[in-house]
């Protein structure tokens, strides 16, 4: 990284090149071995830990095995048997309502917050990172320092008996009514910064010729908002959403480390559910089986953040 | 000025202040809000255990004292879980990348066969969610005895986050222009003198951006670290912060020294490369 190579001097030497055979450039463009070791050494490690693993996680799921004697074939037994499963059910209602309000809360308070400090002026970047810097920690940290607010002496119970609501305090995460949305409100104060950032540089890509057009036609702040502003959001709205239901499908360590899914499973989510029955519960086919239904899940989005890249990508 | 212009001119300067202060108030609110609970978490870090016993958690602070990160980080293992965590997220965050860029390279700067496919296989790959690999990932890497071992996990840390550096990388190496490494081409430049020599130094910034972020993930990880790791000892900070909360059950000033220590380097991190890091965050979902 030493030298940066400028470009000037290899630009001097252009006439000299010109008394190459034409049929040089073409002969550029074919492949040397060391080119295909540039891609095939990351695709083997990608095969290796990624796709080789994934065959099995579904074959897996097709199987009983608690891992210590041999898997055994059962066809689609797992899956029925989550028909049945009460605490699967709890699972997957707890992950919808988590995709709604944690993915729906996060794009809409982003958004709010994008348009709040969009604007380049004096302040605006240290309200920025005050509401970015929780991005950075992680899950884990996160969890741990809301718990601490979340105590039966902590100081949501305080706040709240300060402004004479005592009534409504209780030990937020270890109340089945509360728990799941005590865990979702540290999840969210984490991501808002996140969809915050994708929303301004949206906003700032937006030609503000359209903006001067308007006010022109005489628009008001609310039509612009709704004749401009969401329409040129498209693309980035479909990106948000992308990374919202995906990272709600993965959401694991807040959960984990708030509740671990409890009390009784009133926080249970897929991710947890299946963490939990494959690696403590030992049941390891069961768990692919719950895999492969987060996998199912996810597929839509997938496909679609696929296609839009492969678009792109040309 | 002032006395020149008219009375209309005054309302909306009037107007306009109150908007400023509005803003400020507004977002100032906002901030304060946000940054509470971290600031929560550091009065509560320099507290006595008797002082939040006696007073809550809630409540104002009457003692300080480091006592708290002594426990975490000597008693309650946070040493060594913070240096695991560097022996994995250094190593990771460099291989990844190296291994990245070669890929977006040779993806982008020549005529492979499949070149679109073989780039949105890699994407697709990172796009799935892990839990269907934490099975098979745990068996794979006890028949290969990593079980266990930092090994295992950098290697499926490289091997998961490889596909969406590649492309995100490959997205960069297009803009560079073709001229530039026609020109070395023909001064019979070999393709890793291309790569290390002209395209490498070319896609700095976005290295710069995606360095940032994913240390920032890696550190952060604690899925693989627990399917993979099973010894209190190997784990990394963040698994070890878990094992704390069970450790000191209600002696908060521990738990949240520790917590402090497990967000310290990523906090610094973002504190001294801000602009890159939130560069990185465009750059991979602007695709």
């Amino acid at each position: 990284m030493a030298a940066v190579v400028t470009e000037a001097p290899r630009k001097e030497r252009g006439p000299q090149e010109d008394n190459e055979p034409r049929g040089r450039r073409k002969r550029s463009t074919r492949v040397p071995p060391v080119v295909l070791a540039f891609v095939l050494v990351p695709l083997l490690a990608e095969a290796f830990w990624v796709f080789w693993p994934a065959v099995q996680g579904f074959y897996l799921s097709l199987t009983d095995w608690d891992g210590v004697s041999a898997p055994r074939f059962i066809g689609l037994d797992n899956f029925r048997e989550m028909s049945g499963d009460a605490v699967f059910r709890t699972a997957v209602l707890d992950t919808v309502l988590w995709l709604l309000l944690f993915g729906g809360l996060s794009a809409l308070l982003g958004l709010g917050a994008a348009l709040l400090l969009q604007q380049e002026r004096r302040g605006v970047g240290f309200y920025r990172a005050a509401l970015f810097l929780p991005v950075v920690f992680s899950l884990v940290a996160t969890a741990l320092v809301w718990q601490a607010m979340y105590q039966p002496d902590g100081l949501i119970n305080q706040a709240l008996e300060g402004i004479g609501l005592g009534h409504l305090t209780r030990a937020w995460l270890a109340d089945q009514d509360t728990a799941l949305y005590a865990v979702i409100v540290p999840a969210l104060w984490r991501q808002i910064g996140y969809v915050m950032i994708l929303y301004i540089a949206g906003l700032k890509g937006i030609d503000p010729v359209l903006y001067e057009a308007s006010k022109v036609d005489g628009a008001n702040r609310r039509q612009r908002f709704r004749h401009i502003t969401l329409p040129q959001l498209r693309s980035v709205n479909a990106v948000v959403l992308s990374v919202i239901v995906i990272d709600s499908l993965r959401s694991f360590d807040v959960v984990w480390a708030l509740t671990r899914g409890g009390p009784y499973h009133s926080s249970e989510l897929l991710s947890t559910y299946m963490y939990s029955t494959a690696f403590q519960s030992l049941r390891l086919g069961y768990g692919s089986a719950l895999a492969v239904v987060i996998f199912v899940l996810a597929f839509g989005v997938i496909a679609s953040y696929l296609v839009r890249a492969f678009r792109e990508a040309d | 000025m002032s006395a020149t212009s008219g009375s209309t001119s005054d309302t909306t300067r009037t107007r306009r202040r109150l908007a400023t202060a509005g803003f400020h108030l507004g977002a100032g609110t906002l901030s304060a809000l946000w940054l509470l609970p971290i600031a929560l978490v550091l009065v509560t870090s320099v507290r006595t255990f008797d002082d939040i016993a006696a007073n809550g958690l809630g409540g104002l602070p009457h003692s300080f004292t480091l006592d708290g990160f002594r426990q975490a980080w000597v008693d309650g293992g946070q040493q060594r879980a913070l240096i695991n965590s560097m022996l994995v997220t250094v190593p990771t965050v460099l291989a990844t990348l190296a291994l990245a860029s070669m890929a977006a390279f040779a993806l982008s700067r020549y005529e492979l066969p499949l070149r679109r496919t073989l780039l949105l296989l890699m994407l697709g790959g990172n796009l799935l969610p892990p839990q269907i690999l934490l099975i098979p990932v745990s068996r794979i890497s006890e028949t290969l005895g990593l079980y266990d071992t930092l090994y295992a996990l950098i290697g499926v840390q490289i091997g998961f986050g490889v596909g969406f550096y590649v492309f995100v990388l490959y997205g960069f190496m297009r803009s560079i222009p073709v001229e530039i490494q026609q020109a070395a081409v023909i001064d019979g430049a070999s393709p890793w003198q291309i790569y290390s020599r002209i395209v490498l130094p070319l896609t700095k910034p976005a290295l710069a951006a995606l360095s940032a972020l994913s240390f920032t993930w890696i550190f952060n990880d604690l899925l693989w670290a627990i399917t993979v790791l099973r010894t209190d000892s190997r784990m990394p900070i963040t698994a070890s912060l878990i094992g704390l909360q069970g450790q000191y059950v209600s002696m908060w000033n521990v738990i949240a020294a520790g917590s402090v220590i497990a967000a310290a380097p990523t906090v610094a991190v973002f504190l001294r490369f801000q602009r890159h890091f939130v560069a990185g965050l465009n750059l991979g979902a602007v695709k």
